[in-house]
């Protein structure tokens, strides 16, 4: 599988959202989280060629560092330091319990940088219950795994509506932040479902 | 949208060149945009370093120059700057007795400085600001904002930096100065990120943002528009609480205009001000009154307290040279 179609569609559906995002984030935090990510996503889909001829793990270090160089705000060191941590904590084909295991470890090290744990509104709302998914799936295949992952992800994005905020600028808003999704979750849904989609039509 | 501009992704870089070309006496522009810095660096003194998010000028490149700032790291329209901007900041000001970091509280101005201090091998420190008395404070939120009070801590700890105080007795002086001031806003207008296009929220014409930030986000409660006394009264009774000064307390009092409120209502609310203080016993003995942090064209103002003492008072008196203040040289 070559990596450069799946960053491809996660960058593409970042920008092809960011009117959106910007929209949740006009809601209860400053209005400029879509902009922001499709900055990323453009500075990333920039390198594609060289991220192509890199193996995975050395592509998602870019990437990080990418992130962290560009996107600025809250969200350039949270995606960075995931990717960072995924590129050092996957090895080069992984399969459904590396990636839980991966993501357990990117979890941890946004929690440190943060301060900020699950059932706080915000992207580890996400990425905590597509790890448990994973782990569990590798457990006991069933069903149609891809499709599992983005329906969880996106659920779990819409979930944090009915959260208050207590991390993020969103935290000075208090109850009125809540029946608002997290923008840095609908991202992270966005991107976990275009990986998704982008892994069935290139398995 | 009706903004002076060329493109939306031109607006920051064009502004800083001109920023830099109007004040080239005072700053000088780091390489690739990264930061402004200051002319004429003074070997063995601290470097003090702020940034943040554009969008508030004059704060924080209006700021850099003697008496004040070293360095600031604008990021792009209310977003915080990025590692290698701090890093190349203190890299290119630091001169040997190590760089001060001055951040508002915000998680992502914490983590970009904090990723740029883990990285940086020279000796350092950060103070926080957080003086906006709106946001509730918790051990287990993000805390309290820091707004306009950060013009406060950067001056007065700039002046230390200037007469040669170790890093160690600014980073204690930069938290003193934190815990003394206390600051809360109020929006008429929210203001519209360029990029964005519209504006941030709605505010119908008889409503306000009570307790705002300087992001055009939403404050803590909408409610009816009524008169300045009562709004000074509201912004002033909540800092008073928070400082809770003894009776004769010596002030310094900044009112401060979001960018679209003129002096003539600045002033009006200095009065305001004044008079919710005098009947506290409070004495003002020192104003700074404009639009120094300011949220793009946001109609407001914050009110921000300072409790100082002598020695904070002959700091603040002490000569300044930036773009946006200057007085004494």
């Amino acid at each position: 599988m070559s990596h450069a179609s799946f960053i491809r569609s996660a960058t593409q559906t970042l920008i092809d959202h960011a009117d959106e995002l910007t929209a949740l984030d006009q809601a209860i935090g400053d209005g400029d989280h879509g902009l922001n990510m499709k900055r990323g996503a453009l500075a990333i889909q920039g390198k594609l060629p060289q991220l192509e001829s890199k193996p995975l793990n050395d592509a998602l270090k870019t990437m990080g560092m990418t992130c962290v160089s560009t996107i600025g705000g809250s969200s350039g060191p949270v995606f960075g330091t995931l990717l960072v941590t995924l590129a050092k904590e996957l090895p080069p084909a992984p399969g459904p319990a590396d990636l839980a295991r991966a993501l357990g470890s990117g979890i941890a090290a946004l929690t440190r940088l943060g301060k900020a744990e699950v059932g706080q509104k915000t992207l580890l709302d996400v990425l905590d219950p597509v790890r448990r998914l994973l782990e569990n799936r590798s457990v006991q295949p069933s069903g149609d795994l891809l499709a599992s992952v983005r329906q969880c992800a996106l659920d779990a994005a819409q979930a944090t509506a009915q959260m208050e905020a207590i991390k993020g600028r969103a935290s000075f808003l208090g109850e009125r932040a809540r029946g608002h999704v997290d923008p840095g979750s609908r991202s992270m849904a966005l991107i976990i479902g275009a990986v998704c989609d982008s892994l069935r039509v290139t398995p | 949208m009706k903004k002076l501009i060329n493109h939306v992704d031109d607006v920051l870089a064009e502004s800083l060149d001109g920023f830099a070309a109007a004040h080239a006496d005072i700053v000088s522009m780091g390489e690739g945009r990264l930061f402004v810095q200051r002319r004429g660096l003074r070997k063995g003194k601290v470097a003090l370093i702020s940034g943040g998010g554009s969008g508030h000028e004059p704060l924080h490149a209006g700021f850099v120059g003697h008496g004040m700032l070293d360095a600031a790291c604008p990021g792009h329209v209310f977003t915080s700057p990025t590692p290698d901007q701090m890093l190349a900041a203190a890299e290119a000001v630091e001169t040997g007795a190590g760089v001060l970091f001055i951040v508002k509280n915000y998680s992502g101005d914490l983590m970009n400085f904090q990723m740029a201090a883990d990285l940086l091998d020279r000796e350092h420190a950060t103070v926080i600001v957080n003086d906006d008395v709106a946001v509730e404070n918790s051990t287990y939120t993000s805390g309290r904002r820091g707004v306009a009070g950060t013009l406060i801590v950067e001056k007065i700890v700039g002046a230390a930096a200037e007469r040669g105080d170790n890093l160690a007795v600014l980073h204690t002086l930069g938290e003193t100065v934190n815990k003394a001031t206390a600051s809360m806003g109020v929006a008429l207008t929210s203001c519209t990120v360029p990029a964005a296009g519209g504006p941030t929220f709605q505010l119908g014409e008889d409503e306000m943002e009570m307790g705002v930030g300087i992001h055009g986000e939403p404050g803590r409660r909408r409610v009816k528009l009524t008169s300045a006394d009562e709004i000074a009264v509201e912004l002033t009774g909540a800092i008073l609480k928070e400082l809770a000064p003894k009776r004769g307390q010596e002030v310094i009092l900044l009112v401060n205009g979001f960018g679209g409120t003129p002096s003539l209502e600045l002033y009006l609310m200095v009065h305001a001000a004044r008079k919710v203080l005098a009947a506290a016993g409070i004495n003002v003995v020192r104003h700074l009154t404009g639009p120094y942090v300011t949220s793009l064209e946001m109609a407001g103002c914050s009110i921000t307290v300072t409790a100082a003492d002598s020695a904070m008072l002959a700091l603040w008196d002490a000569p300044v040279h930036t773009a946006a203040l200057r007085w004494g040289m």
